[in-house]
């Protein structure tokens, strides 16, 4: 009975990244996470300053930190917060590996909407991870 | 039976009580506003306090959240935004991850049993998950008391939703409309508990994709999750059978809050020090509450959630007013 209604080839395909994806992101989140409290590598921000910055306003909090917007980030991974943002990153980023997988499949169906809906959203969530969209301050 | 339901309900809504009224006393004495103050001398509090107190209270809205048949991204930022001391804009950007990760969580298992429908997900996402970057974009630019005064009339609107919108297990859809038709969303689901198969198709999916744009924005803005919102415009509007727009709703959200999240990160509005206490907090929460789940499921947990959404929706609504900060 189960087999007559099994998921198409395409959605086995995204849930088994995205399983995988899911699995890899939580374990780094809370590895990195364990690395952070311990301090084994210091923070860019000391965890005991947090209370003085964790009330501003996003704008007041970059000001008053040094903090750069967008992917620099990844300069500061040897700093125990900033590295936190390797699990986070992954999370938010497996959705985008899972539409690139399924796009080959609708194309090999000849299921072309489908297939540039896909190529469309992951270009929506390219520009999103992009850092290229800055907010104005309030 | 009545007596188990009494006996899980009640210390649950006793301990959100408490703890809600604890947190807003807790805040008021120690949790100073004023921002200048704040950046200069910080708090009299220790700094692990408050990811402590995140801990156990994401712990208890996981659970809850399950019980109550909610995401934990609508109760997360109402509660956690109006009784800890975090700003309203890092309270939102652990909000979508929050609901992200459980939506990445459940996912994958929804997909395989064929119960969220990638078909009816992909044409929604797309607009849905365009429209909450220009909703995490307005958010963030907006002033706090604007965005604390939209917030709790939002909640407010979502309890309204809770109380009078009504669910249909299998709506009536004589005819599928012409869209629908050319994108081929249809499909069959088994049924476990009656072991029919059943065969659905949707109707009204311009309407649809419309109201989508709606609720993206207001994703992407509040860092709510939207599942209070994409199940009846799956399941009343577009006439998607009960089950298949929970899941699908579900996994839309991995969609959603993935592009929001990005404006989140990339505008600096998340702190690990939130987002990873709140995860694991809700996730464990969670995994009991579904244990819970299995034995016996309390009608009146369903009246907590209003409550509490009530409760903390009044009270972004009187913070942004200024009347209680």
């Amino acid at each position: 009975m189960a087999d007559k209604f099994k998921a198409t080839e395409e959605q086995i395909r995204y849930a088994t990244i995205l399983d995988l994806g899911m699995k890899v992101g939580l374990v780094a989140l809370i590895l990195s996470f364990i690395i952070y409290l311990t301090g084994i590598l210091p923070a860019y921000i000391p965890v005991n300053d947090l209370p003085k910055y964790w009330k501003l306003s996003v704008h007041q909090y970059l000001e008053a930190t040094g903090i750069p917007q967008g992917w620099t980030w990844l300069k500061l991974l040897n700093k125990g917060d900033f590295l936190n943002f390797l699990g986070i990153a992954f999370l938010a980023g497996v959705t985008i590996i899972c539409y690139i997988a399924v796009i080959p499949i609708f194309f090999r169906k000849k299921d072309k909407i489908y297939g540039i809906l896909a190529i469309i959203e992951v270009l929506v969530l390219l520009l999103a991870a992009s850092g290229v969209l800055k907010t104005g301050g309030h | 039976m009545q007596f188990k339901k009494f006996t899980v309900t009640l210390p649950i809504f006793v301990i959100c009580l408490v703890v809600l009224i604890l947190l807003s006393t807790f805040e008021f004495t120690f949790g100073s506003t004023d921002i200048v103050e704040t950046a200069n001398h910080g708090s009299s509090t220790p700094w692990w306090i408050w990811p402590l107190v995140l801990f156990v209270v994401t712990f208890i809205l996981g659970i809850v959240a399950v019980l109550g048949g909610v995401g934990g991204g609508v109760l997360f930022v109402p509660i956690i935004g109006g009784f800890f001391p975090f700003n309203l804009d890092f309270v939102r950007g652990a909000g979508l991850l929050v609901a992200l990760s459980g939506a990445l969580a459940a996912g994958p298992g929804l997909l395989k049993r064929g119960m969220a429908d990638l078909r009816l997900a992909i044409p929604v996402a797309l607009i849905a998950s365009s429209s909450a970057i220009i909703g995490a974009m307005i958010g963030l630019a907006l002033p706090k008391n604007i965005v604390n005064i939209a917030l709790g009339a939002t909640i407010l609107g979502i309890v309204a939703i809770m109380l009078m919108a009504k669910k249909s297990e299998f709506p009536d859809v004589p005819k599928a409309d012409a869209l629908s038709t050319a994108l081929r969303i249809n499909g069959i689901y088994y049924e476990a508990s009656t072991g029919q198969e059943v065969h659905w198709k949707i109707h009204r999916t311009p309407q649809g994709l419309a109201l989508f744009i709606l609720i993206g924005i207001m994703a992407g803005m509040f860092g709510l999750g939207a599942g209070w919102a994409n199940v009846p415009v799956l399941n009343l509007l577009m006439g998607a059978p009960l089950k298949v727009s929970v899941a699908t709703s579900k996994f839309l959200l991995s969609i959603t809050d993935t592009s929001a999240a990005w404006i989140y990160i990339n505008n600096g509005a998340v702190l690990p020090m939130l987002v990873v206490p709140s995860i694991i907090g809700i996730m464990v929460g969670s995994i009991v509450g579904v244990k819970i789940l299995a034995k016996t499921k309390p009608a009146a947990i369903k009246y907590i959630v209003i409550a509490l959404l009530l409760f903390s929706g009044l009270r972004a609504l009187l913070k942004g007013f200024g009347i209680w900060n």
